[in-house]
């Protein structure tokens, strides 16, 4: 077993929360198109407050911490509270746009022996990328700041998400991830707005699209392997964990409200009311998440998908039932396997039944793909 | 037989897990466990202290082990860690390197 799953083991056996996602600010200096967030200040925590809820996450033994927005840089405070999150020792990954990142930055950031810089990047084109964020010449800064940090030597991975228009660019958009010696990551989710909106939506990648996404070996790997059928279902697989969101994770909003991840808007408490300890230990949301197994789950449990299907539980709770399916998965199920879920089939079958879909549609309507076809016409196949 | 000291770097990540010492290097994203004999030679890396010293006192002290052995254990551990950027090891006291876990305040 490697040191990392052994590490995560031994965190979930003790309650430790491994890694938190931590939100500096939900203020932006762009403007993407699918964004989740609101970029109103609603009063964030301040210097001192964050600085106070570090030392409480150090202390409960969080060793891998992400900071992140809207946009951290925008804060003035932002170096003072990665110097302080480094002088706790804890792993910093920082996930910023680098549109703020120079040559001072950068030098500032390796010195601090920040782990990771992850960046948003959406195109090679500046028409597409700068339209997705709203701002003018932010393509051009973005590779601006990934260049001077990875002239710095700082490990760098560009994150990039699957949409519309920018559907045709992930290739062009990992070569030049990889020119840069940077890590490259590709999204195939636009999720829903924190609280819970579906606008952004529109902008998701047809399922076409994401499909030619999981058969492209140059980022899926081993494409028979990622496509395969699911595998069968058996007890480890049933008395399995969602995930590790509520067990090992927490995520805590600029504002001090802790969920179980940022995609699982589940209100635990509030670190501004409450030491982070007293909610991570006795919320009793918290001990609802903990509570699922894999066997609890609505429809799930009795899905072929279910031991290899990305599942997760916060987008299932923004469809309104944490135990449920989660849309957007069975479609990337379905388009990986072209074996309809669970769901699918349920809807399928029975036309009065609400579909869960209000709120990511399965476009399998939009497919040119017969099978998928077929299943939209609530014909479900083998 | 040159004398060895050691500094912990900065440019590490570094947790208690219950009771496990985790480090990471945030120069190569390796990630140690260090064993107990281990994590006495990180928190006595103040790069002032020889490695001599650090055995006969920290660990020979608290374990049942010849010295010459810890050393020569100690001396090998040291050396891995510096080729991930975690320690740094000289044949004199280090000096400027503020061992990390020290927050300003
Ligand atoms: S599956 Fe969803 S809730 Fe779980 S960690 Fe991933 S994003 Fe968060
Ligand atoms: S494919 Fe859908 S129904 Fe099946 S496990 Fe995944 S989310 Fe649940």
């Amino acid at each position: 077993m490697k040191l990392i799953e052994r590490l995560n083991e031994k965190a979930l056996v003790h309650g430790v929360p491994l890694s938190v996602h931590l939100d500096l600010t939900y203020r932006c200096n762009e403007r993407c198109e699918h964004c989740y967030l609101e970029h109103d200040d609603r009063g964030e925590m301040n210097t001192s407050e964050i600085q106070n809820l570090l030392r409480q996450l150090a202390e409960a033994g969080v060793f891998f911490l992400t900071l992140s927005g809207g946009e951290p840089l925008v804060r003035d405070d932002c170096f003072e509270i990665i110097e302080f999150a480094r002088a706790l020792q804890f792993n910093v990954k920082l996930k910023t746009n680098a549109i703020l990142i120079r040559e001072k930055e950068a030098a500032r950031l390796k010195a601090l022996a920040v782990e990771q810089v992850q960046i948003s990047l959406y195109s090679h084109r500046a028409e597409v990328h700068d339209a997705i964020t709203k701002v003018r010449g932010s393509l051009q800064r973005t590779l601006a700041g990934i260049r001077v940090l990875r002239a710095h030597g700082l490990k760098v991975s560009v994150a990039n998400v699957l949409m519309k228009s920018n559907a045709s660019d992930n290739e062009a958009v990992g070569a030049l991830a990889g020119e840069f010696g940077a890590h490259y990551m590709l999204d195939p989710t636009i999720t829903p707005m924190i609280d819970g909106g579906i606008e952004v939506l529109r902008y998701r990648a047809s399922a076409a699209d994401v499909a030619a996404v999981f058969h492209n070996s140059a980022l899926v790997g081993n494409v028979e392997q990622f496509c395969a059928p699911p595998q069968a279902i058996d007890d480890s697989i049933l008395e399995g964990l969602p995930c590790s969101a509520g067990h090992t994770a927490c995520y805590i909003s600029p504002y001090g409200d802790l969920y179980p991840c940022v995609q699982f808007p589940l209100p635990c408490g509030n670190v501004r009311r409450q030491k982070f300890a007293d909610i991570w230990r006795n919320s009793p949301q918290l001990a609802e998440v903990r509570s699922i197994r894999a066997k609890d789950l609505e429809t799930c449990s009795a899905c072929s998908h279910l031991g290899s299907c990305s599942r997760c539980p916060g987008l299932a709770y923004m469809e309104g039932n944490m135990r449920g399916p989660s849309s957007v998965d069975c479609e990337k199920s379905f388009l990986r396997t072209q074996i309809p879920s669970a769901a699918m089939m349920a809807s399928g079958l029975s036309q009065r039944q609400a579909p869960r879909s209000s709120l990511v549609q399965i476009q399998l309507s939009q497919s040119k793909n017969g099978v998928a076809s077929s299943v939209a016409a609530g014909q479900p196949i083998n | 037989m040159s004398e060895k000291y050691a500094a912990r770097s900065r440019a590490v990540a570094a947790r208690v897990l219950d009771g496990e010492m985790i480090i990471m290097s945030a120069t190569d994203s390796t990630l140690f466990s260090l064993n107990d004999v281990a994590t006495i030679i990180w928190q006595s890396a103040d790069g002032q202290t020889p490695l001599s010293l650090i055995v006969r006192d920290r660990i020979c002290v608290e374990f049942d082990v010849a010295q010459e052995d810890a050393y020569r254990d100690a001396k090998a551990f040291t050396e891995k860690l510096a080729s991930h950027g975690i320690l740094q090891v000289s044949d004199q006291p280090i000096r400027d390197d503020e061992p990390t876990g020290s927050v300003r305040r």
